[in-house]
């Protein structure tokens, strides 16, 4: 490969994956519906798993696996990362599942969803 | 003026976020220069194929380098399944109502109900093949899953037993306990590998790897289904 593609291809992988992770905080942080503050917490997820992968990516490097056409001259992208998003993506499934249960159990009291609604909050 | 204050912030971490990651660089290696470190990637591969003979390196990182990091990553998962549970408790007369906004066409409930095994076979043969070709017990009982979200999808009556959903959870997690505890007792460490490795690219090869990601891949898959049966129970009261 060129090296100038992927000079260029630098700034738009990790900008890609820091642009999505930047939404989610946004949903997060602006939105008043609780279900979009879930699904802007695991936007932030997203991002922080693409990125994690992004950065054990090597040059001309393959999949970790040696299956039979691997002829064992070709290096490897760096396994550590994938195996660590592995787990990132459980936590955050276990996260989102709690996450929406609580929001269940609001609007079986409050019958509203929106934040702004729900008079206990303030102070 | 809040939103402004929102897109400063963000424009503040998403600054520092990228500008260390550009430094970093995009695929790049950093180990070239001095010959007598070695990345710790490179031990991994090595043994991977040497002592564990297990092709997929990712699968041999996860249930065995890091196997007590996967199974405190099975606590949690369940742990959040238990809490699903007990936030979304309720008296017994509500459970088994599902909320139905509109009940499936015949095309849907037939074509789930003859896509159903087929779903169920492709998770088994991806948690199975975990330590050959990409994929594993986590990846295996998602797919499984989504089967069984199809089937109470499309029927209104379709149901799962709980007690055998924690029962098939319970033994999953006891096998992958007790085979690390079985580690130890053949003089090794937690998780140790006592069973022959075979050769390279068998299905029966790898030793005690395939065991545990296949009791992983049935833990996964009586989890989320707990997780999805539980949510598609709970009937939210219009008229409050």
């Amino acid at each position: 490969m060129d090296s100038t593609y992927f000079q260029y291809l630098d700034y738009a992988v990790y900008g890609t994956a820091v642009l999505v992770m930047l939404t989610g905080l946004y949903a997060a942080l602006v939105k008043r519906s609780l279900l979009k503050i879930v699904i802007g917490l695991s936007i932030v997820d997203s991002g922080l798993n693409l990125l994690i992968v992004t950065l054990g990516y090597l040059k001309g490097g393959t999949a970790p696996i040696f299956s039979a056409g691997y002829d064992g001259t070709q290096t490897m992208v760096d396994p550590i990362p994938q195996a660590l998003v592995l787990t990132a993506i459980v936590i955050g499934f276990g996260v989102t599942a709690v996450a929406l249960s609580l929001v269940i159990r609001l609007w079986r009291h409050h019958h509203t969803l929106y934040i702004d609604e729900i008079k206990n909050l303030k102070w | 003026m809040k939103k402004i204050l929102v897109l400063l912030l963000l424009a503040v971490v998403g600054f520092y976020v990228a500008e260390t990651f550009f430094d970093i660089g995009f695929g790049n290696s950093h180990f070239v220069k001095n010959e007598a470190i070695k990345p710790v990637k490179d031990i991994y591969l090595q043994q991977t194929v040497q002592e564990l003979k297990v092709s997929n390196t990712v699968t041999s990182i996860v249930v065995n380098f890091r196997g007590f990091d996967t199974l405190g990553e099975v606590t949690v998962l369940f742990l959040s399944v238990t809490a699903l549970g007990s936030i979304l408790y309720k008296k017994r007369h509500h459970v088994g109502e599902r909320s139905v906004l509109f009940s499936a066409s015949s095309i849907v409930t037939s074509g789930s109900k003859l896509l159903f095994p087929a779903i169920v076979l492709l998770g088994a043969y991806v948690f199975i093949h975990g330590h050959l070709s990409p994929g594993g017990g986590f990846q295996g009982g998602v797919i499984i899953a989504t089967g069984f979200l199809l089937m109470l999808l499309a029927y209104e009556n379709y149901s799962v037993s709980h007690n055998g959903l924690s029962i098939v959870e319970s033994l999953a997690g006891i096998t992958f306990a007790g085979v690390g505890l079985l580690g130890f007792m053949n003089g090794g460490t937690f998780l140790q590998n006592f069973l022959p490795t075979g050769v390279l690219n068998d299905l029966f090869s790898g030793g005690v790897i395939p065991i545990i990601y296949i009791a992983v891949g049935f833990k996964v898959a009586a989890e989320l289904t707990g997780v999805i049966y539980t949510v598609l129970n709970e009937k939210g009261e219009q008229n409050g």
